[in-house]
């Protein structure tokens, strides 16, 4: 079983080196900063059961304080990231100790609401350039070596930042913490008559959220080049619920998929003019109605199910092709011992 | 046998066609606005129709070879904007943008025009920092800025004897800028400010700002402030009777397509400078005309700025006898140009194209002899005088 993990695992690491080369990179890299920022919110909204209308404010600011530790302060870009990072993955925190102890839509408003405050603090503060925006982020070196302003460089940096990033989330969600918030959202007292406090892990898991938020902000903050008051708009808190949801929320893959489609939707029909955010709205509307689970949701165990038959008919067939041959063998066996 | 020679020989033929098509376009222009969002009646579609009749009044070839129009709906987000700009420089061999609102989104885009080394010409972008700071070799402006709307209604309506202004400013970097460029004509113009309320953005209620305002002394109440702002203070100041009052409202940023959107009932009587009114001379009717019966709404500014630009654009390429942008751009610098939109323009080497601007105010309904018949021509704005002169700019190009 493994060796076919590894398959899978090398196969689309080489599809995803090779992707540059057929699509264009800078849209590659928006989508795995989407698709970090959207697994942040799934591992709220997915695994632990919390609705936050307001991860537009860990998204943007992130990108803004990204930039500026970028352009300003002259940070590394690396250094740059965690900056942003970090940034978010404290915000998130607060969000959390106001939040938490709110459930359903309260905390959903709550959370609208301190989004607002970034918003209007992102509006107003001189660093942020207002309406303008933060413009000409410096995409820098990467250990100082690799030259960053190169689009496939800086796609190959990011990707290798996306599959960290992945793998991380991988790992929480299958440790015993993650297990824990699955419970939460399954029964919130019974895990606590379990013995946990669930107070801490919605905490810590506002934090993460946060910082998988800030991540994904930083990385488009270096992609495009600039950050602007769209990221931390109040239609990024939908956007990203519509990615998690297109996609199959609770599902590992689901947001990434979702963050693909969305993104794909909003660039690459551009040119139909004027209808983009009905087709938006159309897709929406029939992925929900006929994918319940999302995508991946619906599509994963359906693949699983035929993948698995197949496997198994193939090991039918193997163990058949195995008879005859081994049935044949002791006769060849005695055979040539009775010629020698 | 001999099918399969002639079936390869098609298959040929069709290749080198295909490869031939490829090469065949002398010129791509992209037009890439708001089609979907809050700048949609401003330029959006409107737009796109207006740089397909400056490609067919140019004769749809240039250099011998067609000229080919794509365009896109950026959503007003300045991410699509600038992933739609990128890939269209790179993988479709695009010549030139055109049109680009959202100050951030225009931003965005004249770096990577200028990294690409290709041409972008602005219409609906407002920002006056785009041939400030952040001019470019390769983008020009050329429809309007915030500093030819908010200098021309200060200079104009002090000349004409109102002295004492008083600002209803929205809370944020724009409003604030706004409010202290015209600041600075009104005092260079011998006026004063007498007052200002800072209104937070956005306001849906205006009321207190306005009631503060009506008791100044001022002649003058500026709103510093755009779309859905302005909209709402010029309503809420229409409930209150406020032209009853003697005071002017003046609108330092505000387009046909507002007026049109208020109604005249509610906008008559504002004071606004515009880069063009449809209703100025034949040639803009004649041209207004034909726009009308393609969209069934009059042109905006914007829209007929995009007309001029493609139009100078297609010029220049033909003129200059290459689409190599930094040639085509000096080429266009140095023709001048003439068209219903701009009867004495040019282009400056910081990127404005300066053009004559003209004063107007709203009518009022018993005024309007028909549809879309909204302004009063006040004061015409000569080109020399609209725009910031250059060397307050600070544009790197023209500094030394």
């Amino acid at each position: 079983m493994s060796w076919q993990k590894t398959a899978w695992l090398v196969g689309a690491v080489a599809i995803a080196a090779a992707l540059p080369f057929f699509v264009y990179p800078v849209f590659l890299m928006q989508a795995m900063a989407l698709a970090i920022f959207a697994c942040g919110f799934n591992l709220l909204l997915g695994y632990a059961g919390i609705l936050s209308f307001g991860h537009a404010a860990l998204f943007g600011s992130a990108a803004y304080v990204c930039g500026y530790a970028a352009k300003a302060w002259h940070l590394p870009t690396e250094l740059a990231i965690l900056c942003g990072t970090a940034a978010s993955g404290i915000l998130g925190l607060v969000y959390g100790i106001l939040a938490s102890r709110q459930r359903g839509i309260y905390l959903a408003m709550i959370t609208f609401a301190l989004s607002q405050m970034i918003y209007f603090i992102c509006v107003q503060a001189p660093f942020t350039g207002g309406e303008d925006g933060l413009q000409g982020i410096p995409r820098g070196t990467f250990l100082g070596i690799v030259n960053l302003s190169q689009s496939l460089n800086l796609y190959y940096f990011d990707l290798g930042v996306f599959v960290l990033a992945l793998l991380l989330f991988w790992r929480i969600i299958e440790s015993p913490f993650g297990q824990v918030l699955r419970a939460m959202k399954g029964n919130e007292l019974r895990t606590v008559s379990l013995g946990y406090d669930v107070d801490v892990l919605k905490l810590v898991c506002f934090a993460m959220s946060g910082a998988f938020s800030g991540l994904g902000g930083s990385l488009q903050a270096f992609a495009l080049g600039f950050a602007s008051l769209d990221n931390v708009q109040w239609h990024v808190n939908g956007d990203v619920i519509l990615m998690t949801l297109l996609g199959g929320l609770g599902t590992f893959f689901g947001p990434v998929v979702g963050a693909v489609l969305v993104l794909s939707i909003q660039n690459y029909l551009a040119s139909l003019g004027g209808i983009v955010t009905i087709v938006e709205g159309v897709v929406f509307a029939t992925i929900v109605m006929t994918f319940r689970r999302g995508l991946v949701g619906e599509l994963q165990p359906r693949l699983g199910r035929l993948l698995r038959a197949w496997t198994r008919r193939g090991a039918v067939e193997q163990a058949s092709v195995d008879i005859v041959p081994g049935a044949k063998q002791p006769t060849d066996v005695a055979g040539s011992r009775s010629v020698a | 046998m001999r099918n399969l020679k002639w079936h390869l020989t098609l298959i040929a033929l069709l290749l080198s066609c295909g490869a031939a098509c490829a090469q065949g376009i002398a010129v791509k222009i992209g037009v890439m606005n708001d089609q979907s969002s809050i700048y949609a009646d401003l330029s959006g579609l409107g737009g796109v129709e207006a740089a397909r009749m400056a490609i067919e009044d140019f004769g749809g070839k240039v250099l011998g070879q067609p000229i080919q129009l794509i365009s896109a709906d950026m959503q007003n987000k300045a991410d699509v904007a600038a992933n739609i700009a990128n890939k269209w420089y790179d993988n479709e061999n695009v010549d030139v943008i055109v049109d680009v609102p959202n100050s951030a989104a225009a931003l965005a885009i004249q770096e990577i025009a200028r990294q690409k080394k290709k041409l972008v010409l602005f219409s609906t972008a407002a920002t006056s920092e785009l041939t400030g700071n952040k001019c470019s070799p390769y983008g020009a402006h050329w429809t309007y800025d915030t500093y030819a709307l908010a200098a021309g209604t200060a200079r104009a309506l002090i000349q004409s004897g109102a002295l004492k202004w008083y600002f209803i400013t929205a809370d944020y970097a724009f409003g604030h800028q706004l409010q202290s460029d015209t600041t600075k004509f009104i005092k260079a113009a011998g006026g004063t400010v007498v007052g200002s309320a800072l209104a937070p953005f956005p306001t849906q209620d205006f009321s207190s700002f306005l009631l503060s305002a009506e008791g100044s002394s001022a002649d003058v109440v500026a709103l510093a402030n755009a779309g859905g702002d302005t909209i709402n203070a010029i309503k809420q100041a229409r409930e209150f009777n406020f032209n009853k009052s003697g005071k002017r409202l003046a609108a330092l940023l505000m387009f046909i397509s507002d007026v049109h959107s208020l109604g005249l009932k509610a906008a008559q009587g504002t004071i606004l400078t515009t880069g063009f009114y449809w209703n100025l001379n034949d040639a803009t009717r004649a041209w207004s005309k034909r726009f009308y019966a393609r969209r069934h709404a009059m042109p905006t500014m914007t829209q007929a700025g995009v007309y001029s630009a493609v139009l100078h654009y297609l010029q220049a390429v033909k003129a200059s006898g290459t689409k190599e942008p930094l040639t085509v751009m000096k080429k266009m610098r140095e023709m001048p140009i003439h068209d219903f939109f701009a009867a004495n323009g040019r282009l400056r080497p910081d990127g404005r194209m300066v053009h004559d601007m003209y004063l107007v105010q709203v009518k009022s309904p018993a005024e309007s002899k028909g549809p879309w018949d909204y302004y009063k021509i006040l004061h015409t704005i000569p080109a020399d005088q609209a725009f910031r002169p250059m060397k307050d700019g600070g544009c790197p190009l023209v500094s030394h």
